[in-house]
């Protein structure tokens, strides 16, 4: 039996999901500051119109309920007067047609208000992701990057949207409900609001237990999809290894501990309504009696007439709306607090790579490339290149080789400028990488990498991606010249034909032609093909093959790559190692030297017979 | 309805919680309707006729009766939320039970994003209409149908003015519900869409950076952005339409009363405690009327996830296990016997007359170009798939005879896309078998090249993967599914490209190491790289589903077949190369 419960613990761990990050924050003044000024460009014309057209609203309904308590059944029924009666329905119905338009435009501003904002905050993140470095997506999660832009922005919204309109709606409610209430008759407003502190308590502290509740039923739910999406995704893992009965045991695990801590949070949540009606009740009690009795007083004596009795009535009834929207304000509040501080943390995120505004124009670029003593690291144990000195002429193509690890990927991303280097300068046409615009540097220079990136869409605006202003005919023109054209035009729609990331209409050898036609279509000075061909069956890469000999022609190209054809071709090779550049030269000129790059190929050939 | 009655089994067996939740519902639909009526006898019979004496049996009645509300409303609602989740409950775990039962043949048709919202939107959609929507309907039914009965009661005039105004109130409802949720779909189609632009574009970050086209994204993403913007302003201004036009026909209602009634109440055909009680009831019949339009969606969209849900509960499990099927250890003599594959009616044979046979010890390896059926072949050995013709055998039985676990147990399988889960790095090795020692973990992790570079990670085989562990290379991520497959010590190994991401020097030793591991055993290996085939026993060339050729490397490599062509592809420039050199 001990055995037996060991077992399905084990199976219960087989799994880790980490879950997102603290929901909630302590409230922050300079922080709601600072999510305030995406307010400001609307504070002269939605804003104000949104906080009119509540108050509007907001008066209305606080003051019917005098007039149909104090002057109705005071006034005009007291004393059957029907012309009293017809002006006083005259004037209520004014006030609830004025209540009316009110409301349209408080509903309407109010969303004007918040989506602004909200599309300006997302737009304002999603800008400033654009321009980080390579180091700040190195260090983080696609996933993490998405969830901020989505649905951390998306959890403000609420609070742009209803909650800071509904903040001075229910203040004000609040206080005019009291005030009038003050007004009507002082002693049965006192006694009455006994009641406030039990609501203002259960409003926020009870509402806050409820809420905690729930936040453990949404971390276990959120565990739950995350399994259910992996085990999916998983599925023939799983079936192949036939541990269906163990993941089983594992989301039955997952399953029971979400019920109970879903039970607990149902059973707190019912609780919440029963607890706000006893505590009107109680208001009501408190009414009937003392009202009643302060009637009997007669009004002379310090009592109350029975039109005040109803509108108290009418108010009592009035009281726990606010309040309960204040405390849901307050509980809003310290979530947008922890979701702020996430977004913000992203915008204050500077770029490494920091593009110098008055930097020199490379659009009329040569791709003449050089490495002046160039030392880098991605972190501050491992030093990625040693000292590298390089000088590649405008149109030459050459190779880097040398084993995973050895710097070669490095080399290129520092062309690119997609880092800075640590020691020594990157040079292109004599320029400084530093001291160039970056749009212009990065315009003339394509990479193809080992697995392109293909956005949903269809292949034409794929391959338009390169160069978004081209037409039709020039990226067809482009699509030609690399050999692409065939195998598009077999397509079911020929270049309209939609594809996707994950689809499957596209084999991995015509992925690498349309990121070819993308190039060309760019029309670099610089090309650099990153293991462009690594994972391409051998009778597509020969066809290939042909396809890059064009794209190559005329310009700088940094070829890295394992297979020999490739590499041979270059004009000039070399071989790196830990970082540093062992040998250099071209093919023939290497092989009867004896050296690295003669063991390299010698050793690969030798493993070959091996095998 | 045939729908609800095909879930039956999910809700059914907990009836008692929804009868429960029912029963406690009649009380607090009751005492919310005596409110008023408290309202109406404390001005009518205490105030007005002055008998305050009577006060305190009130306020102590009122206060019973709350209470008593109070307890029927947790009640109701608990229990009708218990009801709820117990379904949830029950249906996730069928679900699950189910997708992990279907058969590789239904995941290729079908979409995780597809799946994932059926288990989790529609599961949610299906317990709204249980949990809340039938309660919420008898419950708006009963409050309208007493406070009618009420009103009725005070007075029939005012009652009728209520009702005169209840087919406006309808009607403006109607319309509001017939526009709102196809907006309100429009908003969640657009965030999706918005979504998948965000998703594309961090996914695709190296492509546009390396474009230097982050203005253009920008541009694409404002679209998209505004997009939602302004599929969610449309929603808003029909809710500013009829929002207010709704409460607006409440107040007429209300202003009205007090017109007609006030007059009343001065001719004395009224009580004034009867025409306050109004003010309340009026506002029970309003609201509710204003949320039918809500419960009645429900429904509908109970009833579309329903079917969804069946969808996935009704589909066919087309490899099922025999009846009488036989749990026996396995060598690993696999034998084909003219078979033919396909995976859809419509499409071309996948595999046409295969026969090969393969006993224990024996490599045999796969060449021919993408979708020429290398990977078919090895998915019928394991029954991810059924032949439509011919004989596939496991020691000279035909597999569908093996308990499937049984068969399985005994294949290691790499497949072609090594995906690994969201746990530690040793849980992913012996993800086929959790019973393993650590000894043999590291040793199938060592036998793999795996074991050094996990060393080098900062929590060595405790480091964790997935969305928010640590990245790995491609290479690396093959290399563990390798070790993953070494740990279920199988008969019957099938390497699909698995070592593609790998270096050569690396995948010289893979090799080396699962020679001596395969001993004894059947290897099948999937390459394009003629280094990975060359010592196969055998070598099966795939063009189109047929063998075009079979035979050794030493007979395929100068057969003047498609082996050969390829082969000199990439053995073509060794000599000249290696002269150079001299």
């Amino acid at each position: 039996m001990a055995k037996q419960t060991s077992k399905e613990n084990r199976h219960l761990n087989r799994f880790y999901y980490t879950v997102d990050h603290a929901v909630e924050k302590p409230f922050n003044w300079k922080q709601m500051w600072r999510l305030l000024t995406y307010l400001k460009p609307y504070s002269k014309t939605y804003l104000p119109g949104a906080i009119i057209a509540m108050f509007i609203s907001t008066v209305v309904r606080l003051v019917v309920p005098i007039l149909i308590g104090k002057v109705v059944f005071d006034i005009v029924i007291a004393n059957e007067d029907m012309t009293m009666l017809t002006y006083m329905v005259i004037c209520i119905a004014i006030l609830y047609l004025l209540s009316y338009i009110g409301n349209v435009f408080r509903i309407k501003w109010v969303n004007i208000l918040g989506q602004n904002v909200i599309y300006d905050l997302r737009q304002h993140l999603f800008s400033h992701i654009q321009r980080l470095s390579h180091r700040f997506f190195d260090s983080r999660s696609g996933g993490s990057i998405i969830v901020r832009i989505m649905n951390d922005t998306n959890s403000l919204q609420e609070l742009f949207t209803n909650g800071i309109i509904n903040l001075l709606m229910d203040t004000v409610t609040l206080i005019g409900i009291v005030v009038i209430l003050l007004v009507l008759s002082p002693k049965l407003a006192l006694a009455i609001m006994v009641i406030l502190p039990i609501m203002f308590y259960i409003s926020t502290k009870l509402r806050r237990n409820i809420r905690r509740s729930w936040q453990d039923v949404r971390i276990q739910q959120s565990r739950l999809n995350s399994h259910l999406n992996e085990s999916i995704q998983g599925i023939r893992i799983t079936q192949s290894f036939s541990q269906e009965k163990e993941n089983e045991e594992y989301f039955d695990g997952v399953n029971t501990d979400n019920f109970k801590s879903w039970q607990i949070a149902e059973k707190k949540s019912a609780m919440f309504g029963p607890f706000v009606e006893m505590s009107n009740a109680l208001g009501t009690i408190i009414l009937i009696s003392y009202g009643a009795y302060l009637i009997l007083l007669g009004e002379t004596n310090g009592g109350i007439a029975i039109g005040t009795f109803v509108s108290f009535g009418f108010y009592v009834g009035m009281f726990w709306e606010p309040i309960s929207r204040l405390g849901q304000m307050y509980n809003q509040l310290l979530m947008a607090m922890s979701a702020s501080e996430r977004i913000f943390e992203f915008l204050d995120e500077q770029p490494n790579v920091v593009d110098k505004i008055d930097g020199a124009d490379l659009t009329d670029m040569k791709g003449h490339i050089e490495f002046d003593h160039v030392e880098f690291s991605y972190d501050e144990e491992r030093t990625a290149l040693h000292d590298i000195s390089l000088d590649i002429k405008a149109g030459e193509t050459i190779a880097l080789v040398g084993h995973t690890g050895s710097g070669k990927s490095t080399i290129a991303n520092l062309i690119s400028r997609f880092y800075d280097p640590t020691k020594g300068a990157v040079k292109i046409d004599g320029y400084d990488l530093r001291d160039v615009r970056l749009n212009s540097l990065r315009r003339g220079i394509s990479v193809v990498l080992q697995d392109t990136f293909i956005f949903s869409g269809n292949i034409m605006e794929n391959i338009r991606f390169g160069r978004p202003d081209a037409t039709n005919g020039e990226v067809i023109e482009a699509a030609k010249v690399v050999g692409a054209d065939d195998f598009i035009q077999r397509l079911a729609n020929g270049y309209e034909t939609e594809v996707e990331e994950r689809g499957n209409i596209l084999s991995a050898g015509e992925r690498q032609l349309l990121s070819f036609a993308r190039s060309l279509l760019a029309d670099p000075k610089i090309l650099i093909l990153d293991e462009a061909t690594a994972s391409i069956d051998t009778e597509t890469e020969v066809k290939i093959q042909a396809a890059l000999q064009r794209l190559l022609k005329g310009r700088t190209a940094i070829i890295i790559a394992h297979r020999l054809s490739t590499i041979r071709e270059s004009d000039n090779i070399f071989v790196l190692e830990n970082g540093k550049i062992l040998e250099s030269g071209s093919h023939d000129e290497l092989m009867q030297q004896h050296g690295a790059y003669f063991e390299l190929v010698k050793s690969q050939f030798q493993m070959l017979d091996a095998m | 309805m045939n729908i609800f009655k095909k879930l039956k089994r999910f809700y059914w067996p907990y009836k008692k919680y929804f009868f429960t939740s029912l029963f406690f519902l009649f009380f607090v639909v009751a005492i919310t309707i005596v409110y008023p009526i408290v309202l109406q006898l404390t001005i009518d019979e205490v105030v007005l006729q002055e008998r305050y004496s009577l006060i305190p049996y009130i306020a102590a009645g009122f206060f019973f009766i709350m209470l008593i509300k109070g307890v029927s409303s947790f009640f109701h609602q608990y229990m009708g939320d218990l009801f709820g989740i117990t379904v949830v409950y029950k249906l996730r775990e069928a679900l699950y039970k189910k997708l992990q039962a279907l058969s590789f043949k239904y995941f290729d048709n079908a979409r995780t994003g597809d799946l994932m919202s059926r288990k989790t939107t529609d599961v949610e959609g299906f317990r709204n209409f249980i949990s809340f929507g039938i309660s919420d309907l008898i419950e708006i039914t009963l409050l309208i149908l007493l406070s009618l009965g009420v009103m009725f009661y005070y007075s029939t005039p005012l009652a009728l003015i209520t009702m005169a105004a209840m087919p406006f109130l309808a009607v403006v409802v109607y319309q509001f519900d017939k526009r709102v949720h196809p907006a309100f779909r429009g908003i969640r189609k657009s965030f999706g869409r918005l979504n998948t632009r965000v998703q594309e574009n961090i996914s695709g970050m190296n492509t546009v950076k390396s474009l230097s086209k982050e203005d253009f994204e920008v541009g694409r993403f404002s679209d998209s952005n505004d997009n939602y913007r302004q599929n969610y302003l449309f929603t808003a201004n029909i809710w500013s339409k009829y929002m207010p036009v709704m409460e607006f026909i409440g107040n007429a209602c209300v202003v009205l009363l007090l017109a007609y009634g006030g007059y009343l109440v001065i001719n004395n055909d009224l009580s004034l405690g009867a025409l306050v009680a109004f003010f309340s009831l009026v506002w029970y019949i309003m609201g509710p009327l204003m949320s039918l339009g809500f419960v009645i969606n429900m429904f509908s969209q109970a009833k579309a996830s329903g079917e969804r849900l069946l969808e996935i509960l009704e589909a066919r499990e087309d490899v099922t296990e025999k009846e009488g099927a036989i749990d026996t250890p396995i060598k690993g003599h696999v034998t084909f016997k003219h078979v033919w594959l396909t995976y859809t009616e419509d499409d071309d044979k996948a595999l046409k007359d295969i026969t090969f046979d393969a006993p224990p010890g024996k490599i045999i390896g796969l060449s021919g170009p993408t979708g020429s059926g290398k990977t078919s072949i090895t998915q019928l050995i394991p029954r991810f798939y059924e032949p439509e013709k011919g004989e596939v055998l496991v020691d000279g039985r035909p597999v569908d005879e093996y308990k499937l676990k049984t068969l399985r147990k005994h294949i290691g399988f790499v497949l072609q896309e090594s995906f690994l889960f969201s746990t530690t790095i040793r849980e992913n090795i012996r993800y086929g078998n959790p019973e393993i020692p650590e000894e043999r973990i590291i040793d199938a992790a060592k036998r793999a090249q795996a074991h050094d570079f996990i060393m080098e990670m900062p929590n060595g085989y405790d480091t964790m993967l997935g969305e928010r562990g640590m990245g790995l290379s491609g290479g690396q991520k093959q290399r563990i599914a390798i070790a993953r497959a070494i740990c279920i010590n199988p008969s019957i190994l099938v390497l699909d490209d698995a070592t593609s991401a790998v270096d050569m020097e690396t995948e010289f030793k893979i090799q080396q190491a699962l020679k001596e591991v395969m001993k004894g055993r059947t290897t099948f290996i999937i390459a394009h790289r003629i280094s990975s085939l060359k010592h196969a026993d055998e070598i099966l060339v795939l063009e189109d589903g047929e063998i075009v050729e079979r035979g050794t490397h030493e007979e395929l490599a100068h057969h003047n077949g498609p082996y050969e062509r390829i082969y000199n592809i990439q053995y073509q420039d060794r000599e000249q190369i290696m002269d150079t050199a001299t």
